[in-house]
């Protein structure tokens, strides 16, 4: 083996070239055949494409139009840029203290906020508590969305026809093709991965149980952890994610988040709008243990945002969790 | 302690919500009932508020232990109660007349989701309904917007996905359009909550402060609700989305989700900018002109198709921009014609989807006019649903579309300077109503049963093969028939809704 200095191995590693820095590791298998399309493929599809969903062949009226729909969308950009700067210019100053939103509301979130929910993040009292409905139904959008993507993108296995030859091509296929850029034994990434992923996660569990009390909370430290997560997917591959994270703990875990967070808070919404004692205690401000549904809705939404993400990214790569 | 009743569109919407989520965990069937039972238990929900109402009065429901401007709000009244009760019912309709072809276009793994989906759609409908915050209704209309999206791409082919894509872009330029004007409107009032914007804005007006910004957000909300209800120019997603989508998803877009993001504008018009502020802003003859528009135009492109789901989407276009000129017209006659025609459309617009699917059913599937020859004699419930709601469409007496142009008429003739367009674009679209939907009903019941003896797919369909389908094409026709003959309450009953918002 010719001898190289450390500078020009690591550039060949970098541009994945070659993968001599350590014995096991394979980057990417050369000897493999990777389908690749080619520009030309690429092109003749897009035109298959529009002449199958467009019938272009009979609809050569609309080339004539082309050209004027590109007059007027510009014309329509500038029209609604001019009357979107004027408008603002219209505007109450920023920061001025007669802003007419500076009333009342705003008043008592800040100056009651913390008596009233005990919680020392405004912010989180504010969408957790104040305005807790809409921040029901953002995580319910969270959900929609999930679905949306599992109906566009997860492969089944029909339970009617199991024999179903095509449908199962199509999955091994999806499956073998997330293979080939897998690594298998990336030594860097994994060392690097054992060492980040459980800060990360930690972390992402810090950010959502001190949502009341510091800036963050269910949302965005459900992003921590499903990124954490993401991490050790790409390090160590599906096999090893699977034995704690699958698709019947996803569903799970979607299920009990939201049906928990909709639950309790149509409990406080009923106490609320009746006039009940709700008996949650808010305890005392600052403490982990306060601020009464706060702590618990965060780590719902916590969980829901974290599978979620989890679950788009295998989504994407194979079309299925 | 409030009367129990009040409760009812908290304990809707939590239902909606729950059940949807349930619905993730089971199997196609189980979710089936679930929906089917709870689109029922709202319904029945919602037609004891509007009678509460009715006895009581309207109320407004704090969402938590804070007061409104502070907390979320949900509001009570007569049209809100009616208007959910309505809405279930069309979707119980909708699911029960489509279950069939759902059946056959939906992956049996994926079933379910369907139902999930249908679940959070209804969710989102309710909370628009009730919603007494402006920032509710904006999440709310979110939910809206990607389950609609689910809906249309759930039968997956390239006509599906492409009008899924379509829609989506089209409504999230709307849903942003909405948002903008949302947020102008917040910085020059501080407020979210509808009875305190309302407030502002009739203070605003009276000083004469911020007049421009104002006017864009009056401008903007509306052209984001227009374009998400597919008004004339807007309408380029429409004909894909409900034409090509699985025929229970036609049916709740064309009559539902349209219709939800109306009553949103007409609960905007009433209760946040204020109904004369708006006639007095001008913005309603710019809509006017484009409803005008858009009813003739979407006849005229209804008229050119040879495909006839994408015929009835067309169709849709056109009772759309009625619905827009009732409430262009700028008065409370006009107002209550666009109401009542949000009802009549949504009961004869699903029916014909529901029954077009049973004539193509029996026609090999085949969507074309040449081989529809003759179908309803195939499947002669189906005809017969389809004869109905044509005849609807046009107008004849007995059936609801007579009670609504009627209603645009006598609205018409009391507003000075709209009355002579209004008279013409009616005439005009009844004429080419009756063209394009009396040539179809013609041809469906033309009898050349010998053409079509030997072909594959074209067989007759009996009534026992299919009897969930007969029951709900007659449900129907029973339902339009009593908005065509028992409108005198459904008006009066309007009439008070609509006192009760201001």
């Amino acid at each position: 083996m010719k001898k190289r200095n450390l500078f020009s191995s690591l550039l060949d590693w970098v541009w994945e070239s070659r993968s001599d820095l350590y014995e096991n590791m394979t980057i990417r298998d050369d000897d493999e055949e990777v389908n690749v399309i080619t520009k030309a493929e690429h092109k003749e599809d897009i035109v298959k494409v529009k002449e199958k969903v467009f019938d272009a062949a009979d609809r050569g009226s609309f080339r004539k139009w082309r050209f004027l729909y590109k007059i007027l969308a510009v014309v329509f950009a500038v029209f609604f840029s001019a009357v979107l700067l004027i408008t603002v210019g219209q505007l109450p100053k920023i920061g001025d203290i007669n802003n007419p939103a500076n009333n009342e509301v705003e008043k008592r979130y800040i100056e009651k906020g913390l008596e009233e929910t005990g919680a020392t993040n405004i912010v989180a009292g504010m969408i957790l508590d104040y305005r807790a409905f809409d921040t029901l139904g953002e995580s319910h959008v969270l959900f929609v969305a999930a679905i949306a993507v599992t109906i566009l993108l997860r492969l089944d296995k029909s339970e009617r026809d199991p024999e179903d030859t095509k449908i199962t091509e199509t999955i091994t296929e999806a499956e073998e093709e997330d293979k080939i850029f897998e690594p298998h034994h990336d030594a860097i990434l994994q060392k690097v991965a054992m060492l980040l992923v459980p800060i990360i996660i930690l972390f992402g569990i810090y950010v959502i149980l001190n949502g009341h009390l510091s800036p963050g909370g269910g949302f965005s430290g459900g992003a921590i952890i499903g990124a954490g997560l993401i991490l050790y997917l790409n390090a160590f591959g599906f096999e090893k994610t699977e034995r704690f994270f699958n698709e019947k703990v996803y569903k799970t875990v979607i299920f009990s988040g939201l049906a928990f967070y909709a639950l309790a808070k149509c409990y406080a919404f009923f106490c609320g709008a009746n006039g009940l004692d709700s008996h949650i205690s808010k305890g005392i401000p600052g403490h982990i243990l306060s601020a009464g549904l706060i702590l618990p809705l965060d780590i719902a939404v916590g969980c829901v945002v974290a599978c979620t993400m989890y679950a788009f990214y295998a989504m994407f790569r194979k079309g299925g969790l | 302690m409030r009367d129990f009743v009040q409760n009812f569109p908290l304990f809707s919407i939590i239902l909606c919500l729950v059940s949807s989520s349930a619905s993730s965990l089971l199997k196609g069937k189980a979710a089936k009932w679930v929906n089917t039972v709870l689109i029922c238990v709202v319904g029945a929900m919602s037609l004891t508020l509007t009678f509460y109402c009715l006895a009581n009065g309207s109320f407004t429901y704090t969402m938590g232990h804070v007061p409104a401007p502070w907390g979320n709000e949900v509001r009570g009244g007569v049209l809100e109660g009616a208007m959910g009760t309505f809405f279930c019912l069309i979707m119980l309709l909708s699911m029960t007349g489509g279950r069939k072809k759902l059946l056959e276009e939906v992956e049996d793994t994926k079933q379910n989701l369907y139902y999930i989906l249908v679940n959070l759609m209804l969710c989102s409908l309710i909370a628009l309904v009730y919603t007494n915050d402006l920032f509710t209704a904006y999440v709310f209309v979110e939910i809206n917007t990607i389950s609609a999206c689910g809906l249309i791409m759930i039968r997956q082919n390239g006509r599906t996905i492409e009008a899924a894509v379509r829609y989506m872009i089209m409504s999230l330029l709307g849903s942003g359009l909405f948002l903008v004007g949302i947020c102008l409107l917040y910085d020059i009032t501080g407020h979210l909550l509808m009875s305190n914007i309302k407030e502002s804005v009739q203070a605003l007006v009276e000083s004469g402060q911020y007049g421009e910004p104002l006017l864009i957000a009056i401008a903007f909300m509306m052209m984001g609700l227009a374009i998400k209800s597919a008004l004339f120019p807007f309408h380029a997603w429409l004909p894909d989305a409900y034409g090509y989508s699985t025929i229970s998803s036609a049916a709740i877009l064309s009559s539902l989700v349209s219709k939800g993001y109306i009553f949103l504008l007409i609960k905007i018009i009433y209760r946040v900018i204020g109904f004369e502020v708006v006639r007095e802003s001008l913005l309603l003859n710019v809509t006017f002109v484009f409803a005008g528009l858009g009813i003739i135009f979407g006849s005229i492109s209804a008229m050119r198709e040879d495909d006839i789901r994408r015929m009835v989407s067309f169709s849709s276009v056109a009772q759309i921009g009625y619905i827009y000129l009732g409430i262009s017209l700028g008065t409370q006659a006009g107002m209550v014609a666009a109401v009542f025609q949000i009802l009549s459309h949504a009961a004869t617009k699903s029916m014909l989807f529901i029954s077009a699917i049973g004539l193509t059913d029996a026609s090999n599937t085949s969507r074309k006019f040449k081989d529809l020859t003759g179908s309803a004699y195939r499947n002669k419930i189906a005809g017969m649903g389809f004869a109905a709601g044509a005849l609807s469409m046009v107008g004849i007496p007995l059936f609801s579309g007579f009670i609504s142009k009627l209603l645009f008429m006598q609205a018409a003739v009391a507003n000075y300077g709209k009355m002579l367009p209004t008279m013409i674009v009616l005439a005009i679209s009844t004429i080419l109503n009756a063209i394009y939907f009396m040539k179809t009903v013609v041809r469906i019941y033309s009898p050349e049963r010998d053409l079509y003896k030997d072909r594959e797919g074209f067989k007759v369909i009996h009534t026992r093969e299919q009897i969930e389908y007969t029951c709900t094409v007659i449900l129907f026709i029973a339902l339009n028939v009593a908005l065509g003959l028992c409108s005198g309450p459904i008006l009066e009953l309007i009439g008070k809704g609509l006192e009760m918002f201001a």
